[in-house]
């Protein structure tokens, strides 16, 4: 059997597989909030191994290797930044979403700044990123199956868009939290099993020889390149403050039981993460010794599959490169799934929720056709967009992230004074400018000096723009500061077992908007009241 | 407070005199959650205590943070001899940016949920009374 032949195997049965326990989840999927978020009775340690796997994505399994192996000691910032972003969230953001009740950042942005405006920009900026974060993934499926099999790069794209559409449309996210969980053990297994090999075989000391690339100073010691110490911070406070913007982080802090257990559960992604980071690491130094010549050949971003049949003949070298492969797949699939779901949950409530009919059956029928609407148009910006470095088009969805949805989530849940007004002039700035680098970088455009740099990498001047910006506009207008936004705040910080007043905003989607009316029901529907 | 036990068990006289006292201490004790649901100046003032206590915290947690790994870029640029140090044979740049750094992460976050939970803890006994 050929490595191809063994990958493809490899690829298909994690298909099937993630369709197997996906429909295993949709049997205890029943109402509209399961489809939605799995009805929050999810525990921790599911939880987390969800979140992570969702989080790791191509960028994670294959592209910080290939950094690493190209650029040396300063693309480790990106495996500290992607697990330092989760302690910040962690901190700042975990329990008080969790309590928000809110399923999606723009519901959040209701929520919190009650006003329909501010929901509409929000969820504009969910797609964006959204969509910006779905490219990488699909690009990275076509360069597997290319390295693999030598098929064309679409075969990969359209083979992950088709299985993250079956995976998605009968189930949501109840059977979604299932598949994730899945993938990070997957994806940890097989980075693992390899390093195995590798350990054996140097314990044998029959380990050939590799390349001395690895003893090359602009390599192994920090900041060797221009503005390196610019791109480097910029990089950090991207990446620090960007992960607790990302749409497909937020909408799974509604599966936690309560703020409480949100936290526990962030710490136990704390440790799932960092246990993971440290594998792409030792992909790039290994690759540095024997895969070399695939930073000259520009293909650095395979280099987690192509290094298992570099070093091992034969069966073994097929098996590992299959398991190898099949890893990467779990990678594509998990996160494009959670980006798609929520991407295609706030077109579904925001775009498309009036022309589909009301109840249960219109939501679902919007959040279907949502799905295949968000899965379609980021097939279609990855056929159009160059060929960025898979870890790079993700370093700059963090960039806008955190120039857009940090400081409103911050702000928000810390400061009562801020408006509605001052939100939408920070998005805009914030999120403009940094849409725009990201822009220009996509297709390519290269300016000389200072100007080339922050274009680069833009959250050193974006993300303290876009604070700037909404405190200065929000005390403007003080005047209009949200007129429950104490309740809101009892609602966000107090705990659970404490029987208060959280106000009445109910995040079920067919009723999104309301703040009011529902009464004492909906009051106490929202937090689990367990009087003490 | 003890005084209103005395409704039961002592003789009928002393509960006339000691009640209005006792009745008052109780309003008071109880009234906490009443004043954040009414939204009163003082309902205010608690919820803001409990804001402050976690603002601190979280705020004390990055600080750490941005005071440790933070720091190591610069101390990078400006003591470039750290590049060319080995610490069993690993770069130092390369420990401190993976075993190190993953390390102080976690001992950051178990520290944060440890003390976020008795802030939480704190609130709720005061609300309560207890």
């Amino acid at each position: 059997m050929s490595t191809a032949a063994a990958s493809i195997i490899a690829v298909v049965l994690v298909s099937v597989a993630t369709l197997a326990v996906g429909a295993f989840g949709l049997r205890v999927s029943r109402t509209m909030s399961d489809f939605y978020v799995a009805s929050r009775g999810v525990g921790p340690i599911l939880n987390a191994s969800a979140i992570s796997g969702e989080y790791l994505s191509a960028a994670s399994f294959l592209g910080a290797a290939g950094l690493i192996l190209a650029r040396g000691v300063d693309m480790l910032w990106l495996p500290v930044g992607w697990t330092a972003g989760y302690l910040v969230l962690l901190v700042f953001v975990a329990a008080p979403l969790r309590r928000s009740g809110a399923y999606t950042l723009p519901d959040f942005a209701q929520l919190r700044l009650e006003s329909i405006h501010v929901r509409r920009v929000s969820s504009l900026l969910v797609v964006a990123i959204g969509l910006l974060y779905l490219i990488p993934q699909f690009q990275g499926a076509g360069l597997t199956l290319r390295t693999l099999t030598g098929a064309p790069l679409w075969v990969g794209q359209l083979a992950v868009a088709v299985v993250v559409c079956l995976n998605v449309l009968p189930g949501g996210m109840r059977s979604v939290t299932f598949i994730q969980a899945f993938h990070y053990w997957l994806k940890l297994v097989a980075l693992l099993t390899p390093l195995f090999f590798f350990a054996g075989m140097w314990a044998s000391s029959r380990m050939p020889s590799g390349s001395g690339a690895v003893d090359v100073a602009d390599w192994v010691e920090p900041l060797q390149g221009d503005h390196a110490l610019y791109l480097t911070y910029s990089l950090v406070l991207a990446t620090f403050f960007g992960t607790m913007g990302l749409p497909h982080v937020v909408v799974r802090f509604y599966t936690n039981r309560d703020g409480r257990a949100a936290r526990r559960t962030t710490l136990v992604v704390l440790v799932l993460l960092a246990a993971f980071y440290v594998l792409p690491v030792l992909y790039g130094v290994l690759g540095r010794m024997f895969a070399f010549d695939l930073v000259a050949e520009g293909r650095a971003d395979t280099v987690v599959l192509e290094l298992p049949s570099r070093v091992f003949e034969g069966a073994v070298g097929q098996g590992l490169t299959a398991l190898v492969a099949a890893g990467a797949f779990a990678a594509f699939l998990s996160t494009s799934t959670g980006l798609v779901v929520s991407v295609a949950g706030v077109l579904s409530q925001d775009v498309l929720r009036r022309g589909t009919g009301p109840g249960l059956r219109g939501g679902i029928r919007a959040f279907r056709l949502a799905t295949v609407l968000a899965v379609a148009l980021a097939v279609a910006l990855t056929f159009v967009s160059a060929g960025v470095p898979v870890a790079r088009a993700v370093e700059l969805a963090f960039a806008v992230a955190a120039s857009t949805f940090c400081p409103m989530l911050l702000l928000g849940i810390w400061w009562r004074g801020l408006t509605a007004r001052g939100v939408i002039a920070g998005l805009v700035v914030g999120g403009g400018l940094s849409m725009t680098a990201v822009v220009a970088t996509t297709f390519g455009a290269d300016w000389e000096g200072w100007f080339g740099v922050i274009i680069r990498q833009p959250a050193a001047v974006t993300v303290p723009m876009a604070f700037a910006t909404m405190v200065l506009v929000s005390v403007l207008t003080r005047a209009t500061v949200p007129k429950h936004v104490n309740l809101t705040m009892v609602r966000l910080h107090a705990p659970e077992n404490l029987d208060l007043d959280r106000g009445t905003f109910h995040p079920d989607p067919s009723r999104a908007g309301s703040r009011s009316g529902e009464g004492a029901t909906a009051r106490r529907d929202n937090v689990t009241v367990r009087r003490g | 407070m003890s005084e209103r036990r005395g409704d039961r068990d002592g003789p009928p006289r002393r509960v006339r005199v000691t009640s209005p006292r006792a009745g008052a201490t109780r309003t008071r004790a109880t009234s906490v959650a009443s004043e954040i649901d009414a939204q009163t100046r003082l309902g205010e003032v608690y919820i803001t205590s409990l804001m402050r206590s976690q603002l601190r915290l979280a705020v004390g947690v990055l600080l750490a943070l941005g005071l440790t790994l933070g720091l190591l870029p610069l101390l990078f640029h400006l003591v470039p001899a750290i590049g060319q140090t080995d610490v069993v044979g690993i770069p130092l740049p390369w420990l401190l940016l993976t075993v190190v750094a993953s390390t102080e992460i976690i001992a950051l976050g178990w520290l944060y949920v440890r003390q976020a939970e008795r802030n939480e803890e704190n609130f709720s006994d005061l609300l309560e009374g207890r």
